[in-house]
């Protein structure tokens, strides 16, 4: 059954050549049971492979399955081969079944778009690319997908390519990224350089035996990694991509700008966590960046009008907590928290899509108001995916994957402490901002009129994400909760388990209840300031509180400071420079040939007599040169 | 004839060449540059003519039957452009045919 590894990917790849080769001539039914079906088949075989690896594990806890040599080149050897293990088990189950339910979501949701073919064709290449990477054996194939999702990425950003503002999102969320590619493949290409391979395991292997602890070449390697992981899951300080990406359809937010792309530097680091053991300043790096960009995101979460933009922040607030967790060496939670994240904030973004739909695709949270009664399955899908995010404690799925991430801090030996406090503090306002959303989108007073309805296929998506954002946690309890310990005995083969510390359950319990209460603190004060309005909370009006409030819906002024540091240097060179200084020595060229035409043309003079006069000084010459020299 | 030495017979054919070439380069009749290349060629024959009979070979002597059609191409083809330039020109000045003049 294993075998049937390879038509994971290659069906939605199928799905996208019959799709963009009919170019939209397909009837609007077909194109959605094409795009939708493949990827559900997909679902289905991933889900038979995961029966399979369960109950009969292969050898070793993985199976690896070659399809063709790619290129041979004396020594570099890559392999088109896929690998199945414990992690890419869980990143393939929840890139094919969440993106199974976007793209069911999407054929209701994008009904009616003259971009209906292109935006399925798009999508089902996206899954493809991102099943590529995931389940990559060798560094090369995970680039190949890497550079797919972030073509997919930009299609899908600018899908509506008509206004030019989605054009420049896209624009930026491309070269945005492409700085950290680049800096990912000179990674790349030290790697090959120094162990001479770029398979996975041999890489895992030998680099270890190459570099002792905290070897420059080690720190180099990691470091190059890191930066490609960096633009890719939109961390500090390249995070600026992320909120303008939602320029974008709302299912492509959902499945690429959410659920599965962004987290994508998750998985790298995860994949390649030996090189990073081995460089312990850039593990620290990881942490502390997660740290900085959770908190920086929850603030600017917390002061966005856009709908959608509320939400991005946030992703780049949660993707924080799984760096904070990998950067602590706690590998199993950043994984754990990727997969509960992509249930509850898939579920955020289909509900936010399903809401702004019916009211006329507005999408300012303040024009909105008591929706609750008009949509209510939007709000109570969208509540479960808040209460997740926000990790309300014991029914959230949320909740227990954050309470890992936060034990994995507390426990970590560098920095445990500090990188904890940022987690709380960081869980406290996304509780705040969430439930800011749900309180002035759902509650108040109706300000908007709720037109049409949704249907089976928008319905359907959000009642199984929504269990699966209260349930998707049950595989992981803490030790004072039930203590079941399913997801973390699965990945053991691949990702070291946190090393065992003395710490009593009672101080487990203690972190834990800490934390819960942040979550309903940050719930009470949502709802104190933007339901019940206490006089307390005219603060927020004050001219001081309105420019830090103007600072952070800037996302803390990082377009700001690029925009002065490095885009309007570069192109007040480019203007400088407009008559490009290496073409100077080609006008040189140019101008000195005219020069020389100039004076040597008044030689051809048209008289016989003269040319004959230095044909015969030419050949005096020549014979002079030949006689004495 | 064998009493004559090589350097006499070379150097007639050195007068014989600058004169034809003095002959081209002064002349600006057409006509006569056409004889003084005739002249030139000449000068090259007497040359050969000289040198084949001093290492007595008949290399020389193939070489001038060789420059003797060679000379008679020459005038044919070198007669007919004079005639088509007097055509078109009305006068056999070389100099006032300098349409190609840069």
């Amino acid at each position: 059954m294993l075998a049937l590894l390879w038509l994971t990917p290659a069906l939605p790849l199928l799905g996208f050549v019959i799709l963009f080769a009919t170019a939209g001539r397909l009837p609007a039914s077909a194109v959605a049971a094409v795009g939708v079906g493949s990827v559900g088949l997909s679902a289905v075989i991933a889900l038979i492979i995961t029966a399979s690896f369960l109950t009969t594990p292969p050898e070793g806890d993985f199976y690896r399955q070659v399809l063709w040599r790619w290129i041979a080149i004396g020594s570099f050897n890559p392999e088109v081969a896929f690998r199945l293990d414990p992690l890419s088990l869980v990143m393939m189950l929840v890139i094919t079944f969440v993106g199974f339910l976007i793209h069911l979501y999407s054929s209701e949701f994008m009904a009616g778009d003259e971009g209906y073919s292109r935006f399925f064709a798009s999508m089902n290449l996206f899954v493809a690319a991102m099943l590529i990477l995931v389940l990559a054996d060798d560094l090369l194939l995970l680039y190949a997908g890497w550079e797919g999702v972030g073509l997919c990425s930009y299609l899908l950003i600018g899908f509506w390519y008509r206004d030019p503002a989605n054009g420049a999102a896209a624009r930026k969320a491309f070269i945005v990224t492409r700085i950290g590619d680049t800096a990912m493949v000179v990674g790349l290409i030290l790697l090959f350089t120094r162990l001479g391979t770029l398979a996975i395991p041999e890489l895992m292997e030998r680099a270890p035996q190459a570099w002792p602890a905290g070897s420059a070449t080690a720190t180099a390697a990691a470091a190059l990694l890191l930066g490609g992981a960096l633009g890719k899951s939109a961390q500090i300080p390249l995070q600026t991509w992320l909120p303008d990406a939602m320029a974008g359809p709302t299912p492509v937010s959902a499945l690429i700008h959410a659920a599965t792309m962004v987290t994508a530097g998750v998985y790298l680091i995860a994949r390649t966590h030996v090189l990073f053991e081995l460089a312990p300043a850039i593990q620290l790096a990881v942490a502390a960046i997660g740290a900085a960009t959770l908190l920086l995101a929850a603030f600017s979460a917390l002061n966005q009008h856009d709908f959608k933009r509320i939400l991005a922040y946030s992703t780049i607030s949660q993707i924080g907590y799984m760096f904070l967790a990998l950067g602590a060496g706690a590998w199993t939670a950043a994984i754990f928290h990727f997969m509960t994240h992509a249930f509850f904030k898939a579920l955020l973004f289909l509900a936010a899509g399903a809401v702004m739909m019916c009211i006329g695709d507005e999408h300012d949270i303040f024009r909105m108001g008591g929706l609750w009664r008009r949509l209510p399955l939007a709000f109570a899908s969208f509540l479960i995916g808040a209460a997740s995010l926000a990790a309300l404690p014991l029914v959230t799925a949320g909740f227990y994957s954050k309470d890992m991430i936060l034990w994995g801090a507390w426990t970590s030996g560098r920095g445990g402490p500090a990188l904890w406090a940022a987690g709380l503090i960081g869980a406290l306002v996304t509780a705040i901002y969430i439930f800011r959303a749900v309180f002035v989108v759902f509650f108040g007073e109706m300000q908007i009129a709720a037109r049409s309805r949704y249907g089976w296929r928008i319905a359907v998506p959000l009642g199984v994400l929504s269990v699966l954002a209260l349930g998707g946690g049950f595989v992981e309890t803490p030790a004072a909760l039930g203590h079941v310990e399913a997801f973390s005995r699965l990945l053991e083969a691949v990702l070291p388990t946190q090393r065992e510390v003395a710490a009593a359950p009672a101080t487990q319990a203690t972190v834990m209840a800490i934390a819960s209460f942040a979550a309903l603190a940050g719930v009470f004060i949502a709802y104190l300031v933007y339901l019940r309005r206490v006089r307390a909370a005219t603060i927020l009006d004050t001219s001081a509180v309105q420019r830090l409030h103007r600072f952070w819906l800037a996302g803390w002024g990082f377009d700001w400071l690029y925009d002065r540091v490095l885009v309007r240097p570069f192109l007040w060179f480019a203007q400088l420079n407009r008559d490009d200084a290496v073409d100077a020595v080609y006008d040189g060229v140019a101008f000195s040939s005219r020069v020389s035409h100039a004076y040597l043309s008044r030689t051809q003079t048209g008289r016989v007599r003269w040319y004959a006069g230095w044909l015969v000084a030419g050949s005096l010459a020549a014979i002079a040169i030949a006689v004495f020299a | 004839m064998a009493g004559i030495p090589l350097s006499h017979g070379l150097l007639v054919a050195v007068v014989l060449f600058a004169l034809g070439l003095v002959g081209v380069l002064a002349r600006r009749n057409l006509v006569f540059m056409l004889m003084s290349i005739e002249i030139m060629l000449n000068a090259a024959g007497l040359a050969f003519i000289a040198g084949g009979a001093r290492w007595a070979q008949p290399d020389g002597q193939i070489m001038f039957i060789l420059v003797l059609t060679l000379a008679a191409a020459e005038v044919s083809v070198g007669l007919a452009l004079i005639l088509a330039l007097y055509h078109r020109l009305e006068t056999l000045d070389a100099d006032a045919a300098d349409k190609l003049k840069g």
